[in-house]
C-alpha cells in the first residue's frame, strides 16, 4: 500500500492554499482541487473557459483539529486520509454512519465531501450531508470562511455547510470539516435469504413499516443480502425471525468500494449508478432489472449498460430518480437539470465563483 | 432594539402606495382573498415573538397556486416586499410583517395529499401541521419524528422555513434530515423542484440550502417528508442531581456510553418546580436539576440501555433515578417538560425564550455564566434545555409593563447568546434568527461570511424582496451594533460611515 499521505505530518495550509485561490482568482487560472485523487472518474474533466488548468493539491492541509468523543463529534482538515480519520473514531468504538466509500487508500475528507457518496447504511442512516455540522470554505478572495459548526443544533444564517456537499468542489475549497459521529453498534451480523426482486420488494417494504434492525439490504442473483445492526437482543431476535445464510463478513464493504465481481472493471460496458424512489419500477426497452444490483433497500440501483444514455435518462426520470455514469470520458456523467433549476445553478455559481476557478465544468458544462 | 425595519441599517426598501398596490393585485389576482383594512390586518402583526408587532400593507390568502405565482409575480414587477407566514407560531419574529410589505399567508394550503405506506413517505402542502402528518401516519404504524414543542400548531412549510427541531432531534434529527423534496416558487413565478422521492438528486443540495432560509430565497409550496416507523416501545428515566454541573456531566457520559437516547432533556430548579406546580408530573421540586432520558426501540435494547443510563446516571451522582412504570406516568413526565414554557408563564407576567446551542462539555460553565448575568440583570431564569444536543432554552422572566424591563430582558438574552457563541456555540439551535436575533448574527459571523450569505441570496432575489430584514444582517447594521470582528488587524468593511 502507498503510504506517502499517512506520512505527511499534520499542517495548517490555508494561508498557502488561500494565497494561491487569491491569485488564480486574479488572473482567472482554472484549478483541479485535488485530495487522494481517487475519485477522478466520477464526474467531468475540469475545464476552463481559456487559461490551462493548474491542480491544487489540499494533501497537506491535513490532521484531525478536534475529536472530543464525549461531544460525538470530529472536526479534520481537508486532506486528512479517511482511513486515518475512521481508524481514530474505532478507537473510540464510533464510526463515520453514513460508510463512505474510499476508492483508494488515498482517499481524503475533502474528496468524500466533494463527491457527498454514501455506503449500505444510508436509507437507514443518513448521507454525508446530513452528519456534515460545520465547514471551513476557502472562497475566492482566499479568505478562511466558517458556517456551521461544533454543535448538533445550528440554524444561524443559510445552512452552506451542507450546500458544498456533493458539489464536486465548484463553490469554494472545503477546507475543514465538522462531522456529527456515532458510536458503532453493539452487535451485527449479516444474512442471505434467496428470493426473488419481487419478493424482495414486497418483503423490504412491510420490514420498512416495523422498527426492525435492518441497516443494509442489497438484492442480486436471487437473493437479498442484509445486515443487522443494533442492540444485542433485537439482532438476535430479528436473526432468528428471518433465518437465512450467513453473509461474508467483508460482503458490504467491497459493495461500498464497488469491488464485488458485478463492479468487473474488464467489463467494457459503461457502470451506472440509478438513484430512484425505493420501489420505483423501471420501464425501459432492452432492461433487465433482474441483472441490476439493487443496493438501499432499492434505492440504489447498478447496472452495467450499452443502452443509450438518453434512452435510460428518460426511463430513470420517468420513474423519479436520476442516473449517473460512473465509466470516464461519459459526455454528462449526471442528470442534466431542468432548465429553472439549472439557472438557478448558474446564478449561484456566478456569485460565489464569478471567474470559474473552483473545478469548472467538473459537475455541469458552465458550472 | 427597534424591531421596525430601518433602511440606514437594513439597507433601501422600496416603499410603494398602498392603494396602486391593493389596485393592481385585485386585477392580477381577482379571486383571492386580499385583506387590506386595518380591523383586518390586525390578527396578522405578529408571529409567536409576540413582542414584536408591525402591520403589514396587505395579507394575501391563496387558495391555489396559481395566485401565489401571479402574487409573486406581480409584487417582483411592483417592487413590492413579501413575507410569507405559515401558521405564524415561530419564536424569532420571522413572520414578522413588514409595514410596506405583503404578508402572504399559506395556511389554506392545508391538505394532506398523499402517505404511501410502502415507501414511507407522506406529501404535503406547506399549511398542514406537523402533528396532522403523525396522525395522518398512525393507522400504517408510522410517524413524522421533528417534533417541535409547537406542533399541534405549527405548520410544515415553516418548519421548513426555520429547519425545526424539537426534542427527539439527538437520535432523529433536524427537519432538513427528515424531508426529501421540496416545491418552491421563486419570486419570478418560476416553479423549482428541489430533492426527489429517490434519496438524493443531482446537482447542488438546494434541498438544504432552503432548509432554515427563512423564506428567503423562495416560497416552499409542496413538501414529502419521510416518515419512521413507530418504536416498539419507549421508556424514560427520570434522575434528580442536587448540582447542575453534575448532571450536565451526567449528559456526556450518557453519550459516552454509547447510548443515543430518543430524548435527553434538562430543567433547573425553577424550571421544575414551574412545571410540578402547573402539570403535577411527580417532579422532585427540592432537585437542583432533572435529566429526563428517553431510551425507544425494540423492547429488549431498551431495557438493556436503561440499565445502562440508570448506571452511568447513578454515577455520575443522580440522587434519585426513577422510570416511568407505565405509559400514563412517561407521558406525565413529559407533559412536564413539554409545558414547561407556558408553565414558567405562569410565574411571571412575560417571560423571554432563548435559543442557544453549546458543545455539550460546556454546560456548567455557560450554566453559571446564566446565573451571574441573571443577578446582574436582575431577572429571573429557568432553564429548559435539550441536553443531548446542547440547545438550551433559558426563559427570561420580565413584566413587560414596569419601565425598562423588556429591555433589560433582551439585552440579558443577547448577553446569554454570546456566552453561547464564545463557547464555540450558536446564537440559535432551531428557533431560527428571525428579526429577533439579527443583531447576534453579528457575533456569530464575521462579515466576510455575511458577504457571503447576501450572495447566496442574491442568486435567488437579486432585488432583495423576500422577508427583507431577517436572517442576514447587512454590514451598516453589524457596524452600528458594534460587533465588528477584526480581521488580521483590519476592519473589515473601512469603507463604511460609523456612527
Amino acid at each position: 500500500m502507498d503510504t506517502s499521505t499517512q506520512t505527511l505530518p499534520d499542517r495548517d495550509a490555508t494561508q498557502a492554499l488561500g494565497e494561491r485561490i487569491r491569485q488564480a482568482d486574479a488572473e482567472g487560472t482554472p484549478l483541479r482541487i485535488v485530495g487522494g485523487d481517487t475519485k477522478a472518474f466520477y464526474g467531468r474533466k475540469v475545464q476552463g473557459r481559456s487559461m490551462e488548468v493548474e491542480t491544487l493539491s489540499t494533501r497537506e492541509h491535513r490532521g484531525i483539529t478536534t475529536y472530543d468523543p464525549v461531544e460525538l463529534i470530529v472536526s479534520a482538515r481537508a486532506g486528512t486520509p479517511l482511513a486515518e480519520l475512521e481508524a481514530t473514531l474505532a478507537e473510540q468504538g464510533q464510526m463515520l454512519p453514513f460508510e463512505p466509500p474510499h476508492f483508494g487508500a488515498e482517499a481524503t475528507l475533502g474528496g468524500m465531501v466533494a463527491a457527498g457518496l454514501s455506503g449500505p447504511r444510508r436509507p437507514w442512516a443518513g448521507a454525508v450531508r446530513d452528519f456534515v455540522l460545520g465547514i471551513r470554505m476557502i472562497d475566492r478572495h482566499g479568505r478562511s470562511l466558517r458556517f456551521g459548526g461544533e454543535v448538533m443544533k445550528n440554524v444561524a444564517g443559510y445552512d452552506l455547510s451542507r450546500l458544498v456537499v456533493g458539489a464536486q468542489g465548484t463553490l469554494g475549497l472545503v477546507a475543514e470539516v465538522s462531522l456529527k459521529v456515532l458510536p458503532r453498534p453493539a452487535a451485527r451480523h449479516g444474512l442471505r435469504l434467496p428470493m426473488s426482486r419481487e419478493e424482495a420488494r414486497q418483503r423490504l417494504a412491510e420490514w420498512g413499516r416495523r422498527p426492525l434492525p435492518i441497516s443494509a439490504a442489497a438484492w442480486q442473483d436471487g437473493a437479498l443480502n442484509l445486515r443487522l445492526e443494533g442492540g444485542a437482543g433485537s439482532v438476535a431476535a430479528t436473526r432468528r425471525e428471518f433465518g437465512g445464510d450467513d453473509l461474508e463478513d467483508d460482503y458490504w464493504d467491497t459493495l461500498r468500494e464497488l469491488r464485488l465481481p458485478f463492479f468487473d472493471t474488464a467489463d467494457p460496458r459503461p457502470l451506472w449508478r440509478l438513484s430512484l424512489p425505493q420501489r420505483a419500477r423501471l420501464d425501459i426497452e432492452g432492461l433487465d432489472e433482474d441483472t441490476m444490483l439493487h443496493d438501499w433497500a432499492g434505492a440504489q440501483r447498478w447496472l452495467r449498460s450499452d443502452l443509450d444514455a438518453g434512452t435510460l435518462r428518460d426511463g430513470v426520470t420517468r420513474a423519479g430518480g436520476h442516473a449517473t455514469c460512473l465509466t470516464p470520458g461519459a459526455a454528462e456523467p449526471f442528470t442534466p437539470l431542468a432548465p429553472p433549476l439549472a439557472k438557478y445553478h448558474q446564478r449561484l455559481k456566478a456569485e460565489l465563483d464569478p471567474h470559474g476557478i473552483f473545478n469548472p465544468g467538473r459537475l455541469y458544462g458552465g458550472l | 432594539m427597534n424591531i421596525h425595519y430601518d433602511a440606514r441599517l437594513d439597507g433601501d426598501l422600496p416603499r410603494q402606495d398602498k392603494a396602486t398596490v391593493l389596485a393592481d393585485l385585485k386585477r392580477s389576482v381577482p379571486d383571492m382573498t386580499l385583506l387590506h383594512r386595518e380591523e383586518d390586518l390586525r390578527p396578522f402583526e405578529c408571529d409567536g415573538l409576540s413582542a414584536y408587532r408591525a402591520l403589514p400593507m396587505l395579507v394575501a390568502l391563496p387558495d391555489d397556486l396559481e395566485q401565489v405565482a401571479t402574487l409573486l409575480i406581480r409584487c417582483h414587477a411592483l417592487g413590492v416586499p413579501v413575507v410569507t407566514r405559515g401558521a405564524g407560531t415561530g419564536l424569532s419574529g420571522g413572520a414578522l410583517p413588514l409595514e410596506q410589505g405583503v404578508l402572504l399567508v399559506m395556511s389554506r394550503f392545508d391538505r394532506i395529499l398523499e402517505v404511501d405506506p410502502d415507501a414511507r413517505t407522506a406529501r404535503v402542502q406547506p399549511g398542514v401541521r406537523n402533528l396532522a402528518i403523525s396522525e395522518a401516519a398512525a393507522p400504517y404504524g408510522l410517524y413524522y419524528a421533528p417534533d417541535p414543542s409547537s406542533q399541534i400548531a405549527c405548520s410544515i412549510g415553516g418548519n421548513v422555513a426555520e429547519n425545526a427541531g424539537g426534542v427527539h432531534c439527538l437520535k432523529y434529527g433536524l427537519t432538513v434530515h427528515n424531508v426529501m423534496r421540496v416545491e418552491l416558487l421563486t419570486l419570478e413565478g418560476e416553479r423549482l423542484v428541489l430533492g426527489s422521492e429517490a434519496l438524493d438528486a443531482p446537482g447542488f443540495d438546494l434541498l438544504a440550502l432552503i432548509n432554515g432560509s427563512e423564506g428567503m430565497l423562495g416560497i416552499v409550496t409542496e413538501i414529502t417528508v419521510r416518515l419512521l416507523p413507530k418504536p416498539e416501545t419507549a421508556k424514560v428515566l427520570m434522575a434528580s442531581f442536587d448540582d447542575v454541573a453534575q448532571a450536565g456531566r451526567a449528559v456526556g457520559d450518557i453519550i459516552a456510553a454509547g447510548i443515543v437516547p430518543g430524548g435527553l432533556e434538562m430543567m433547573d430548579n425553577l424550571a421544575i418546580r414551574a412545571a410540578e406546580d402547573f402539570i403535577h408530573a411527580g417532579y422532585p421540586v427540592e432537585a437542583a436539576a432533572i435529566l429526563l432520558c428517553e431510551l425507544d426501540g425494540v423492547e429488549d435494547d431498551v431495557d438493556a440501555d436503561c440499565e445502562a443510563a440508570r448506571r452511568v446516571m447513578e454515577a455520575a451522582g443522580a440522587i434519585e433515578v426513577r422510570q416511568a412504570r407505565d405509559e400514563a406516568e412517561r407521558a406525565l413526565f413529559w407533559a412536564g417538560r413539554k409545558n414547561a414554557f407556558p408553565a414558567v408563564g405562569r410565574m411571571s407576567p412575560d417571560y423571554y425564550c432563548m435559543d442557544g446551542t453549546i458543545p455539550r462539555r460546556a454546560l456548567p460553565q455557560v450554566l453559571e455564566t446564566i446565573a451571574e448575568l441573571s443577578e446582574t440583570y436582575g431577572l429571573r431564569v429557568a432553564n429548559v434545555f435539550h441536553a443531548g444536543d446542547g440547545n438550551m432554552h433559558p426563559l427570561i422572566l420580565f413584566d413587560a409593563n414596569r419601565e425598562g424591563e423588556l429591555e433589560r430582558a433582551e439585552a440579558l438574552g443577547g448577553q446569554i447568546l454570546e456566552a453561547c457563541v464564545a463557547a464555540g456555540g450558536s446564537i440559535t439551535g432551531e428557533h431560527g434568527v428571525g428579526r429577533e436575533k439579527i443583531n447576534q448574527m453579528c457575533v456569530q459571523f464575521q462579515s466576510d461570511e455575511l458577504t457571503t450569505f447576501h450572495s447566496v441570496k442574491a442568486a435567488f432575489d437579486p432585488k432583495r424582496l423576500l422577508n427583507p430584514g431577517k436572517n442576514i444582517p447587512t454590514l451598516a447594521r453589524c457596524a452600528e451594533f458594534g460587533a465588528l470582528h477584526v480581521h488580521h488587524g483590519k476592519l473589515p468593511h473601512p469603507d463604511l460611515p460609523r456612527f
